[in-house]
């Protein structure tokens, strides 16, 4: 603990996922470093590039099969409307406590200077092309490019 | 705790945040802004009129509501108070720190 006393400097957090409670978390903590004088930066990564996919942003499901946390037997949780109902749910509980949607909330963090990044490689999978994507993004980089970005003393990186 | 702000006794807590509002005085924020290396500008100040309008009618503050505020965006914010602008900017208002987390 004695680079900066373990001061945090930076966080580069990668996402990898796509579900509501996920995607949410990580910007939560992008968001949540910012406030604290922290730098941040995102790497979306397979399914995890649908949070800034211009087409999908806006339709992000919770999942309910399994999910232990909903409490939901996992044959309910498969029938069909049973994942629209808790999406909407969770999404109206997020209004209620002032949670901003996905394309506000990467307007938010791109107005608080988080870095985001689209991973080169799930890009190709996927066949996604940059205009695809959130307007505002920094770029299609690869993991090498991500870790170079991280470099110096204080960083650290989280994986969602 | 007391301590000593444009040489009048105010009190505030370990963070340094007036615990009493009634103490503050712009002095009192010129004050806490040099501490925090900011000079304040006339858009500080109305920033800082917004902040205290949403605390005196008691409205939680966060990033988001900000933004939204029509007074500043938050990008403006961040430059404003850079580092942690929603913590620096309640203290120089003299008002306690958001439990927010967006």
């Amino acid at each position: 603990m004695n680079e900066l006393n373990g001061e945090v400097r930076k966080m580069m957090i990668i996402l990898s996922k796509a579900t509501l409670e996920n995607v949410y978390a990580a910007f939560v903590l992008a968001n949540g470093a910012r406030m604290e004088g922290i730098e941040a930066e995102m790497f979306f990564t397979f399914f995890g590039l649908e949070a800034i996919h211009k087409g999908k942003l806006e339709h992000l499901h919770t999942a309910t099969v399994g999910n232990p946390a909903l409490h939901m037997p996992t044959l309910l949780g498969g029938l069909p409307g049973v994942e629209a109902l808790a999406t909407s749910m969770m999404k109206k509980e997020m209004e209620k406590i002032d949670m901003p949607d996905v394309l506000e909330f990467l307007n938010i963090l791109k107005a608080s200077s988080v870095k985001l990044w689209a991973c080169k490689l799930a890009m190709e999978m996927f066949h996604y092309k940059k205009e695809d994507m959130y307007d505002d993004l920094d770029g299609v980089i690869t993991v090498g490019d991500f870790y170079k970005q991280g470099s110096g003393l204080g960083t650290h990186m989280l994986f969602v | 705790m007391e301590t000593q702000l444009a040489n009048t006794t105010v009190d505030v807590n370990e963070e340094g945040y007036l615990t009493n509002f009634a103490q503050w005085t712009p002095a009192v924020a010129e004050a806490i802004a040099k501490d925090l290396n900011i000079t304040l500008t006339p858009r500080h100040w109305e920033v800082i009129q917004y902040l205290q309008n949403e605390y005196k009618n008691e409205s939680p503050l966060s990033i988001r509501k900000i933004g939204k505020s029509g007074v500043v965006d938050i990008k403006e914010f961040y430059q404003l108070f850079p580092n942690a602008p929603l913590k620096a900017a309640t203290k120089i208002a003299g008002i306690p720190k958001p439990a927010s987390c967006i």
